[in-house]
């Protein structure tokens, strides 16, 4: 087996993929009536509107921890854009025409700094919409260019981690990684050749 | 208030001047918005401030404090000028014509019989001329020099815009729209409406300033009329009732005088109460005064007043100074010759001037007893609370007795308001803890004082253990037995001219015409009369019906005098009784008798014809351009500066401030001068409070809760004071630190080519209740007050103000 | 604060369903006569006392404003400007502020939370606070700045316009109180036609530009004010010239809200399909083989 994640980056990894589904839960109840009973899952809609920027912040300092962990391992190469041309061949599975690529693919990457960057979006504007305790440090239009923004970047994230979910779910074997850390070396030959010929180099 | 609050509705001019009735009496107010849209009334205001009241007026003139006579006096020459005159009613209802002595004299301030040596006048040369048979000469031509109409168009020929401009402030162009405004309702069916306060009364010449817009109101025929008079916006929901039933020292209840000590006999006392008519036909209602008091020395004294006695006149105490008042009484505290003082119902030392020296009066007493309602400053005078209230308890030996009383609305009573309505007021709640009311208490201190008497004797018994003093319960009167008491009762049947008998023994009478000088009647006010009778509680009465929708209401409560509704209504209507205007009409002549909405201020069955002038409480029947010697300055206002002023009396330099004023020795020392105090302070109060109670409810609390200063924007920007930041206020007598608020609604007044700041100093913080804690804007003013009512001088004096850190907390 | 017995509802915050409207009520309004208010602030003591509502008592900062801006217990509160016309005449312009209750409500397109804050049949919009879950986002939703969030109970607070003493047929607390009349309270109609014989006579006195406040930007509102400058609002104390929701929430609450979910749903719809059509992506036995060639060859590469 070829170890992907150690314990402390699964753990990592899984508390940041737990706030952001409480915080799409959460979230998604207040943005649309329709889904206002979601706040049931949280204790009612008060305990909710109070638990919702609890819920990122933990996200951010996990996420935090998360990104400095990884964002070295998710810079742009030049095969990443040769990838990126040959998306049809992604999603349709052929693998063989694609170039091989190191840790992370150009999709991986792109998850990442989305994440990374819809994060810092949600987070600021949400500090800025979190009356109870910052209503005084900005002006009401200020606040209500970042519910707008926030909401935005709250649906951009939401649809980044479908993709994300999605692609863990189709790529089949990845999943184990995030699980229990490791990954079979025909997937990682599969999926990341670069990256197991520079595992082999370094054993 | 000749007129009613609701009468206000019918004026079709309506100045406030020397007062700020939105401010201070916002509900009665309303009536000037009804005037202005039901009326199209203007709205005219003339204030140092551009006050509440200014800010839904029609136009706003701005004055310098304490320059009100001059303005009005301008007044006077502009309608005299300009023809603006009621012809008919200054002709026929004032003295106009009448000729005045050849003694008087006005000259460089002073009138004739001036005694420098006493500081006081001869009055004597202040009267009419009188024919053989002792009535005043006229001449209705006006051709005659000394003819009043003459003397005043003389003695205001001064007061031009130019010079009004100059001492007041007033731009010009302001005056005479103002001039213009008031002139407009000289017209006999329109009428102007004066509404005043303590804006005029708070000042060493405050009888004169509502002396001058009488007599403008008299020259436009305003007075009697509907939506006219001169309306005293009392400043407290009993304030009128006070002086009614005679709570000032030189006075009886029902407008009485306090006897004198050069009256020491009853024969003395009443030799010149009932005057002789000064003109022929005249009736004067004074005639009655005989029986007023003797039905109040038999409402006091009971059986023990006979005519061998005359009446117990004996027993009632004779005032050796003109009136023991408020400044006179601190004098005396504080000069150790008053060591016990009770303290009923208001709150000294925010209320007097010179605060230091009220709290200094009030350390030198041996005892001091409060009966409030509320924990006062004054009963915690000796507390020290830093700068706010510097006292020293341990030096203090003052022995303070607080004695809880119930509020009004934790009992039944009476209240008579500026209209001089007498309402009944019910029970609301019950009174909290131990507290009890004032007639309790006044009663156990006389049920204990008339058995330390009766036990041990004394000087002079006789006024105590005499008292007639007999209800359900001694020790706590009940208010309806007293209200029967004040309306009087038969004592023995009582026939009227006819030998009819009106009223059957021990019945109530039905008004004070009913009253009988024999010792027949009894009445604890006779103006009262009428307030509770065999038909039950008038002052009750809640009927709201009013006839011609002129705001009289017969049937709602009662008013004094007689149920009568608007003063001199007789006045209304013309020689032939044909109301001026027909359009608000109150009383007219049908032939026999007078009739209409209101009760007539006249002998019903007098016909207009019969040469009875409508003005019946005077001797000569007439309202009075020239005040005879009813006031201490003189028969005609003259404008003197107020006692502390930044500017000298441009019109007589060496007579420049009241020549009468009451100002004690010790005091003269504490005033001080323009070059250390180069600014004018003057008082109010804000419409958030009431007076210095309100700090002990948390909503007014709220809603102003911390002392501060009104400071124009000019000075502020000279001084670098900012908006909110802390300031010091100070007089010779003492110093505030509070914040400022920089305003564009004082903006300094150009006096002879100087600026003029005002600085605004609202009453209302101390040192106990719920809002922030305040030093008192009488720290800062004067011990000094008019001649007449010895009112003080709140309203006008010297300060200086400098930007401050703020206290130490 | 609410009396559902005898108000109906007309909208409900967060909520598709139709409300009972079969009542007759007619729209209310109050109107508030600038031009006859003196600034007693008798209004607010009544509110305060109807409300059973006691604000902190502040300090004096240079402003007759007492409490100093709307807060939650505090639902109204005047506001005075003094201003200065191009001649230099004084005006002291004092202006009652609070809830505007407007017929498109701001707040009430804001709410996420269903039944928070509603609109009665007679124009009254009054916040449900049981419902009331403290975002704040009536907060942004108001053109006129007047939902305040308590810090005690987070919950928003604002002008009922005495809804309890309405649904009994009694004026506001505030209405009941004014001295002088400045506040008037009934049927929108009438009170309308009332505004325009003020107007008149202010415009008889030489306020040219007197007229009624009532915005159509947010579909009229049932607080109106006759002002003497009635082509300048701002004057008095800023009072929007042409109040309207902000164009970023009406973004946010309208087109936003289906497109965001259609999107989303799109996108699992999507990755579904992909499934079914070119379903997983698997490890091949030859993947394995190769990987092993590899790691087993490391040093040849």
């Amino acid at each position: 087996m070829v170890a992907r994640y150690t314990t402390a980056q699964r753990i990592n990894h899984w508390i940041t993929a737990l706030c952001l589904i409480l915080l799409a839960l959460s979230g998604m109840s207040l943005f649309h009536p329709g889904l206002f009973f979601l706040t049931a899952l949280f204790g009612g809609g008060p305990a909710t509107r109070a638990i919702h920027p609890w819920f990122g912040t933990v996200l951010l300092l996990s996420f935090g921890i998360l990104f400095v962990r990884f964002f070295h391992h998710n810079l742009w190469r030049r095969e990443d854009t040769a990838w990126v041309g040959r998306i049809g061949d992604v999603i349709s599975n052929h693998e063989e025409n694609l170039p091989e690529i190191g840790r992370y693919n150009a999709g991986q990457k792109l998850v990442f700094w989305l994440m990374s960057l819809l994060i810092l979006v949600l987070f600021v504007s949400g500090v800025v919409i979190w009356d109870q305790y910052f209503f005084n440090l900005t002006t009401i239009p200020a606040k209500r260019v970042a519910v707008l923004a926030h909401s935005l970047a709250a649906v951009a994230i939401i649809g980044v981690w479908i993709i994300h979910v999605y692609a863990a779910i189709w790529v089949r074997g990845t999943m184990h990684g995030m699980m229990r850390g490791s990954v079979t070396p025909g997937w990682t030959f599969r999926h990341h050749r670069k990256w197991l010929r520079e595992l082999a180099r370094g054993r | 208030m000749t007129n009613t609050w609701q009468d206000i509705k019918n004026a079709n001019v309506v100045l406030v001047m020397g007062g700020n009735a939105a401010e201070a009496h916002p509900c009665g107010f309303k009536w000037v918005i009804e005037a202005k849209i039901h009326n199209k009334a203007k709205l005219v205001v003339v204030d140092p401030r551009f006050t509440r009241t200014a800010s839904v007026a029609d136009y706003y003139a701005p004055i310098r404090p304490g320059t009100d006579i001059a303005f009005l006096s301008g007044v006077m020459r502009y309608l005299l000028e300009k023809d603006a005159v009621h012809h008919d009613y200054v002709r026929n209802y004032t003295n106009a014509s009448l000729i005045v002595k050849g003694g008087f004299g006005f000259q460089d301030g002073l009138f004739s019989g001036w005694n420098d040596g006493k500081h006081d006048y001869d009055r004597a040369s202040w009267d009419y001329e009188l024919d053989e048979d002792g009535h005043a000469k006229s001449d209705p031509t006006f051709q005659h020099p000394r003819c009043v109409l003459n003397l005043l168009k003389q003695h205001v020929s001064r007061y031009t815009p130019d010079v009004v401009t100059r001492i007041c402030g007033t731009p010009k162009d302001k005056f005479l729209k103002v001039c213009e405004l008031i002139a407009s309702t000289a017209a006999p069916d329109k009428a102007l409406t004066s509404l005043f306060a303590l804006g005029w009364t708070q000042h060493t010449v405050g009888s004169q300033n509502i002396r001058s817009m009488a007599m403008v109101q008299l020259l436009l025929g305003n007075i009697g009329v509907a939506g006219g008079g001169m309306n005293a916006l009392r400043g407290h929901s009993n304030i009128q009732g006070l002086t009614d039933v005679g709570l000032l020292s030189n006075l009886m209840p029902g407008y009485l005088a306090m006897p004198k000590d050069a009256e020491p006999t009853f024969a003395d006392y009443m030799k010149t109460r009932q005057f002789k008519a000064l003109r022929p036909d005249q009736v004067s209602y004074w005639k009655n005064y005989r029986k007023f008091f003797v039905s109040l020395q038999k409402s006091v004294y009971g059986a023990s007043a006979t005519a061998d006695n005359d009446w117990a006149y004996d027993w009632l105490p004779k005032l050796d100074v003109p009136i023991y008042d408020v400044l006179r009484a601190f004098e005396a505290m504080n000069s150790g010759k008053m060591t016990g003082y009770i303290c009923q119902g208001f709150n000294p030392l925010q209320s007097f001037p010179n605060k230091a020296k009220i709290r200094s009066a009030l350390g030198k007493l041996k005892w001091l007893a409060v009966m409030d309602p509320l924990e006062t400053e004054t009963a915690n005078f000796w507390q020290n609370h830093g700068d706010k209230n510097p006292s020293d308890p341990s030096k203090i030996d003052t022995e303070v007795f607080m004695l809880p009383t119930t509020c009004f609305a934790e009992e039944d009573g009476s209240l008579t308001n500026s209209a001089r309505w007498v309402q009944w007021h019910w029970k609301a709640a019950d009174a909290p803890y131990e507290a009890r009311s004032d007639i309790e208490i006044m009663s156990g201190l006389f049920r204990r004082m008339q058995a330390m008497y009766r036990q041990h004797g004394g000087a002079f018994p006789d006024p105590i253990l005499n008292l007639n003093w007999s209800y359900l319960n001694n020790d706590s009167p009940t208010p309806e037995e007293l209200a029967k008491e004040i309306n009087g009762r038969a004592l023995a049947d009582v026939k009227d001219a006819s030998g009819a008998t009106v009223l059957r023994k021990g019945q109530l009478l039905d008004g004070f015409a009913q009253l009988r000088d024999d010792g027949t009647t009894t009445s604890g006010c006779w103006i009262y009369s009428g307030v509770w009778t065999e038909h039950g509680n008038i002052m009750g009465r809640r009927d709201a019906t009013d006839p011609r929708e002129q705001g009289l209401a017969q049937n709602w409560a009662f008013a004094w005098p007689a149920n009568r509704r608007i003063l001199y209504n007789r006045a209304s209507a013309d020689l032939e009784g044909k109301p001026f205007n027909p359009n608000k009409p109150l009383i007219s002549w049908n032939g026999s008798k007078w009739e209409g909405i209101d009760v007539p201020d006249f002998v019903p069955t007098t016909s207009p014809s019969a040469g009875v002038g409508p003005f019946i409480m005077q001797a000569e029947g007439l309202a009075r351009l020239f005040a005879r010697d009813q006031m201490r300055e003189g028969p005609f206002p003259e404008h003197y500066e107020p006692m502390e002023s930044p500017f000298p009396n441009f019109l007589h330099p060496k007579v420049a401030t009241n020549p009468v004023a009451r100002v004690f020795d010790s005091d003269r020392a504490q005033f001080g001068t323009a070059d250390k105090f180069p600014y004018v302070g003057t008082t109010y109060r804000l419409t958030e409070h009431f007076h210095y109670w309100t700090k002990h409810a948390r909503i007014n609390a709220i809603l102003q809760p911390e002392e501060f200063v009104e400071v124009g924007e000019v000075l502020a920007r000279e001084k670098g004071i900012g908006q909110g930041d802390w300031v010091r206020v100070s007089s010779n007598r003492g110093a505030v630190v509070c914040k400022a608020y920089v305003t564009k609604r004082l903006k300094p007044m150009d006096v002879d080519g100087k600026p003029c700041h005002v600085i605004g100093l609202p009453i209302h913080w101390g040192f106990t209740g719920a809002a922030r804690k305040g030093f008192g804007a009488n720290t800062l003013t004067p011990f000094v007050g008019d001649a007449n009512s010895e009112t003080p001088e709140f309203k006008a004096f010297l300060v200086n103000i400098e930007k401050a850190a703020g206290p130490v907390a | 604060m609410t009396d559902l017995q005898s108000l109906d509802l007309r909208r409900r915050s967060a909520s598709e369903d139709t409300p009972p409207s079969i009542r007759h009520q007619p729209e209310v309004a109050k109107l508030i006569d600038v031009s006859r208010c003196i600034g007693c602030k008798a209004c607010q003591s009544a509110c305060m006392e109807w409300n059973d509502l006691r604000p902190e008592m502040e300090e004096f900062v240079g402003a007759y404003e007492n409490p100093h801006d709307l807060n939650p217990a505090a639902w109204t509160i005047m506001r005075f400007t003094e201003w200065e016309d191009e001649a230099g005449n004084l005006e002291w312009l004092i202006r009652k502020d609070g809830c505007m209750h407007c017929s498109d409500p701001g707040c009430l397109k804001a709410c996420p939370s269903p039944g928070a804050i509603v609109q009665y049949a007679n124009g009254i919009v009054d916040f449900i606070s049981e419902n009331c879950i403290g975002c704040g986002y009536c907060v942004k939703g108001c053109p006129f700045n007047i939902p305040r969030i308590s810090q005690a109970d987070h919950k928003a607070y604002k002008c009922t316009l005495c809804s309890d003493r309405v649904a009994v047929g009694q004026e506001p607390a505030c209405a009941k109180a004014c001295p002088t009349g400045a506040i008037l309270f009934g049927a929108k109609e009438d009170m309308t036609a009332w505004a325009s014989e003020r107007i008149d006579d202010l415009r008889e006195r030489g306020f040219d530009k007197a007229g009624l406040y009532d915005p159509p930007e947010v579909g009229g509102t049932h607080v109106m004010y006759v002002l003497h400058h009635a082509d300048r609002p701002s004057l008095y104390a800023g009072l929007p010239d042409k109040p309207r929701i902000s164009p970023f929430v009406q973004i946010w609450k309208s087109a936003m809200k289906p497109i965001a979910l259609a999107g989303l749903a799109f996108t699992a719809m999507a990755g579904f399909v992909h499934w079914v059509v070119a379903g997983p992506n698997e490890v091949q036995p030859e993947d394995e083989a190769k990987a092993q060639d590899i790691l087993k060859h490391k040093d040849r590469t």
